[in-house]
């Protein structure tokens, strides 16, 4: 009958579970997938999230849009087809009142509107806005603030648009399907579709926008809008949310990058604390398998013994850790509230699987190297005990641990680079880290003559086990340091990114300010309201030549085309804005003897492929002004600053109609101000960012404590590693102290002697993790989070200070019953 | 079991050792043979050879016809599993498992189809029916030894080997495991070869051969 390796692994595994051998491999597997499925359910989560807003920005599941009447059948086939339908229509149109006109965009909307999403509406200008289920009544309009304002009309007036009035019963703040850009479009007006056909406005050649709003189960919404793309409508545009807000999933695609990257580190510790424990596990059963070949086990089953046992550890560790995952994502959504905008759906069970195989890799990938070795184990070892199989090669060690970090980077596809700088990274840190410790073993190995006592017998003991030490310092160095980054270094990072948006950050812009009224507002708002503003001028002009050649929108895609399409704000200053930054090129400095000079920022430079020295054209008020790209700057857009894509050097654009534009920050208490102000200029028009403000610093606070939680894992690794590099040594120390009180030495002789070698390990480590962490935070400020960021230099004291401390106290704790057992039964048990 | 010009050699700092030299014995199934021979006399490699635990530098062992030499490792392991039974010194038994789970390991290395029922069945044969479940830290020097023999005849092995059995016991209880050794091995037929130091152990055996640096001096 031939021997069954599973149920022998299974019985193996039992056993060594009993004896306690297994559980620290254990514990750092369910860190590792603990981390990892709290990070894929939260991400799944938000993804979901994400895409039912995207729905929300739609004001629906999937939308028809065409320049003439959508047929009926198609809204009857949809109505069929089980659902939801309500059609809207757009049009510009002058909006009336005494002498005033705006041009508004109207839309008009029948019951239904919106099918996703909530209209959000306020009974006054800068009044309370709140959500609402309802549309405008027939003979009644809803306005933007804007339009209230242009026109200097209050909630109550009457409006004219074309043959029809209509009351402005509510000022309308928001559309989910609003998008657009805040500064170019007229603003809105939202009426019945019923008063339409009254105003007179649809006529022949309208440009009029009809819309089919069409809500349902992702089901019928996919087999509705196949069978749709199946016919043909050549000149209906069919829209879902697929097609909808890229910007945002490219923005969720990057956290979702950056907490994958949080517990990959998490992973790689575990990983680390893996090797370790499965290093001293195989040491502990070389006699294990010496009698087993003894007693006729071949290599063979050696081997498929240990790696079903690895397998089904990893398997009940991963299943662990995929529960306290979903538990733990739980408290991630809780501190995550409000950042998808809503309760977050439920996770889907994909990650289950993906933690599942995490487990089983980290395991195998890690282990596998320091259990191969069993099978060499020699069976002459019965007899001759200091026969032990040949170490595991560092090489074969590193490269598996490699192939199982890549393989557990499923959130790498697109982003190769990152993820092989991460690599790169962690494999610098450990080869400097390892070098420096081997520096620092030798120097206080040549001290060690020096000194005397207990010190002496410390510094011996760690240079004597160099390999081991090593080792250590590495594994402990590599948790140190990533506990550093997290509570130092951490903190001076997030505190400068969410500095970049103080709390008097502008929150109102103003524009459509005259030349002749920059003064006056200027005094306004620092009598009235105490800030100093800066006014920036502005023209605008559009982009019709780089380098003498016609610029042609058709020939760009995307956001190239749009840019090219439409005018653009141009200014000018003499002074770089202190939240700029020239990234080629240089900043003006009045040498360019009257000619043009333009400052382009760098992302729309990359977009219109325009370089340094380009010469652009823009038709300005019917006049062409040309000239070359001095510089190209780096703006903070998240800084709600006022901010321009073309600067212009002083003296190019003067002349031109020019408007000013500002920004400032008004405090609650000071609102009131606004209609104030509004009155006195009434040719002003404020735009309230307050509310896009709020939600920016609300995401920023939920990105950073996600971070931190889920950067808790990597510190419970690195507690795991602490553990698993001092146990490493664990049994040859007891061993020792077991000799040392054999010969005599008092108890507290063998504690000086611990205690010096724990301390030593501890300030080497220290040094070093303080070194590594300064480094790897100036890498990452410099390169991922592109800020200045001083690092604090207490990490210096406090990092060999505090590894020192818990060193000592971790490592004499570990040893403490050592010492209270009598030196034989210590001998005949190791 | 038979052994022709067996011949061990290592290389060590001063040069080549040899360890054993030109070692040629014969033992018929059943027979019991003791090697006697002082500390470093080569007893202990000698039989490592003719367990097949190690190889020799030249020469050959045949055991149940087999020659040793041309087994790579895992075939004489298997070769072990199905005949073969070991006892040492310092007992070797697995300190996290059971004197029950002790016993059954090599019974489930080799498969079989109840180790659970034939284990307990050993140790009932060596008076240890109620310390089945106890560990090897929690019974005396000789009652570990009872496991060990327990767990050498599991399986029904053709040849036991046993390195020093007493040396780690008092001698009343060394007494008493020698005195169960044999009766197993006669109640059983099995070959037995024994490594002691001991003369007064050593004519318990059918033939006695004495090592003395290396080589067999008397037989």
């Amino acid at each position: 009958m031939t021997p069954r390796p599973f149920r022998l692994a299974l019985t193996s595994l039992k056993r060594d579970w009993r004896s306690g051998e297994l559980g620290l491999i254990a514990v750092a597997v369910v860190i590792a997938v603990t981390s990892l499925t709290s990070v894929g359910f939260f991400t799944d989560r938000i993804r979901k999230a994400t895409e039912r807003q995207a729905t929300e920005l739609l004001a629906a599941d999937l939308v028809l849009e065409s320049h003439s009447p959508i047929p009926d059948s198609l809204r009857r086939r949809a109505r069929v087809d089980g659902l939801e339908t309500t059609a809207t229509l757009h049009f510009n149109s002058v909006v009336v009142h005494g002498d005033a006109l705006q041009m508004a965009e109207a839309k008009a909307v029948e019951a239904g509107y919106p099918e996703r999403g909530r209209l959000r509406t306020a009974p006054e200008l800068f009044g309370r806005e709140s959500a609402t289920g309802d549309i405008p009544q027939p003979g009644t309009a809803w306005a933007a603030p804007r339009l209230l304002q242009s026109l200097g009309i209050h909630v109550g007036d009457r409006i004219g648009l074309g043959k029809i009035q209509l009351t402005v019963t509510r000022v309308l703040t928001y559309e989910p399907d609003r998008g657009g850009d805040l500064f170019n479009i007229a603003p809105r007006l939202l009426l019945n579709l019923a008063d339409v056909p009254a105003t007179g406005l649809i006529l022949p050649g309208s440009r009029i926008r009809y819309s089919l709003l069409l809500a349902g189960s992702a089901a019928k919404i996919a087999a509705f809008r196949r069978e749709f793309e199946q016919e043909s409508h050549d000149n209906i545009r069919i829209e879902g949310i697929r097609d909808a807000r890229p910007e945002l999933k490219r923005a969720l695609d990057r956290s979702e990058q950056f907490l994958g990257l949080a517990a990959l580190v998490s992973i790689a510790l575990a990983g680390l604390a893996v090797a370790m424990a499965a290093q001293r596990y195989a040491r502990r059963h070389f006699d294990h398998c010496a009698i087993m070949r003894c007693l006729g086990a071949e290599q063979a089953l050696i081997t498929r013994i240990y790696v079903y046992q690895l397998c089904l550890l990893a398997l009940a560790s991963s299943l662990a850790g995929c529960g306290l995952g979903y538990l733990a994502q739980q408290g991630l959504a809780a501190l995550a509230a409000g950042m998808a905008g809503g309760p977050l759906p439920p996770p889907s069970l994909t990650p289950l699987a993906s933690g599942v195989i995490a487990g089983l890799v980290t395991v195998l990938g890690f282990a596998l190297p320091q259990l191969w070795r069993l099978r060499h184990v020699s069976p002459l070892r019965v007899l001759r005990r200091e026969l032990t199989p040949v170490p595991a090669g560092g090489a074969v060690t590193v490269a598996l641990a490699v192939v199982a970090l890549a393989l557990l980077t499923p959130w790498q596809s697109g982003h190769t680079g990152l993820t092989a700088w991460v690599f790169a990274g962690i494999l610098a840190t450990l080869v400097l880290l390892a070098l420096g410790a081997r520096l620092l073993i030798r120097t206080i190995n040549s001290l060690r003559f020096r000194t005397g006592g207990a010190l002496r017998f410390g510094l011996a003991n760690i240079a004597r086990r160099a390999g081991l030490s090593t080792a250590q310092i590495l594994g402990i160095g590599l948790g140190a340091m990533v506990m550093l980054l997290l509570t130092l270094v951490r903190t001076d990072l997030l505190d400068t990114w969410r500095g970049r948006l103080p709390p008097d950050a502008p929150n109102y812009f103003l524009i459509n300010i005259q030349p002749s009224q920059v003064d006056a507002l200027r005094d306004f708002l620092h009598q009235r309201a105490g800030v100093g503003t800066v006014l920036h001028p502005m023209v605008r002009g559009r982009l019709t030549d780089i380098n003498g050649k016609a610029v042609d929108p058709d020939s760009y895609e995307g956001r190239a085309r749009h840019l090219a399409a439409r005018d653009f704000n141009l200014s000018w200053a003499r002074t770089l804005q202190a939240d700029n930054r020239i990234v080629a090129g240089k900043w003006w400095d009045g040498g360019d003897n009257g000619a043009t000079r333009f400052s382009v920022e760098q992302g729309i430079a990359d977009t219109l492929h325009l370089k340094l020295g380009d010469t652009l054209t823009f038709t300005v008020a019917g006049r062409k002004v040309s000239g070359r790209i001095a510089n190209l700057r780096f703006v903070d857009w998240d800084s709600f600053n006022v901010n321009f894509f073309v600067i212009a050097n002083p003296g190019t654009l003067e002349g031109f109609p020019t408007t000013y534009i500002s920004s400032f920050h008004l405090s609650e208490s000071q609102k009131p101000l606004l209609t104030d102000l509004i009155r006195r200029f009434p040719s002003v028009t404020v735009i309230d960012v307050d509310a896009i403000l709020t939600q920016v610093r609300h995401i920023m606070d939920q990105v950073t404590r996600a971070i931190e939680f889920v950067f808790g894992f990597t510190a419970l690794a690195g507690i795991v590693v602490l553990i698993a590099a001092l146990q490493t040594t664990h049994d040859e120390r007891s061993r020792e102290a077991a000799v040392l009180s054999a010969l005599g030495a008092s108890r507290r002789q063998i504690l000086g002697g611990l205690s010096a070698e724990f301390a030593c390990l501890g300030l080497l480590t220290g040094i070093l993790a303080a070194f590594a962490a300064t480094a790897v935070e100036a890498l990452l400020s410099h390169y991922v989070f592109r800020m200045d960021v001083t690092v604090d230099p207490l990490v210096w004291l406090i990092a060999p200070l505090v590894c020192t401390a818990v060193i000592v106290a971790a490592g004499l704790l570990g040893t403490r019953s050592v010492l209270r057992t009598p030196p034989l039964t210590v001998l005949r048990r190791i | 079991m038979q052994s022709e010009q067996l011949v061990k050699q290592v290389d060590g700092p001063g040069g080549r050792l040899t360890i054993l030299n030109d070692i040629n014995l014969a033992l018929h199934a059943g027979e019991s043979l003791a090697v006697l021979g002082v500390s470093g006399s080569g007893k202990s490699t000698l039989l490592g050879l003719l367990a097949g635990l190690d190889v020799a530098s030249s020469g050959r062992v045949l055991l149940d016809g087999q020659d040793l030499g041309r087994l790579d490792e895992d075939g004489r392991a298997r070769l072990r599993s199905r005949r073969v039974g070991f006892v040492f010194q310092t007992f070797q038994l697995l300190p996290g498992l059971t004197a029950l789970e002790n016993v059954m390991l090599p019974l489930e290395l080799a498969g079989g189809a109840d180790p659970a029922g034939e284990a307990e069945a050993r140790l009932r044969d060596v008076g240890l029916a109620d310390r089945m479940q106890h560990y090897p830290g929690q019974l005396s020097g000789g009652e570990q030894q009872r496991v060990a023999i327990a767990r050498a005849f599991a399986g029904g092995p053709k040849i036991l080997f046993a390195d020093e059995p007493t040396g780690n016991l008092d001698q009343k209880t060394a007494g008493q495991i020698i005195e169960l050794i044999f009766r197993l091995n006669r109640e059983r037929g099995t070959t037995l070869i024994l490594v002691t130091h001991d003369p007064e152990i050593a004519r318990h055996c059918d033939r006695t051969v004495t090592l003395a640096g290396g080589e067999i001096v008397e037989s």
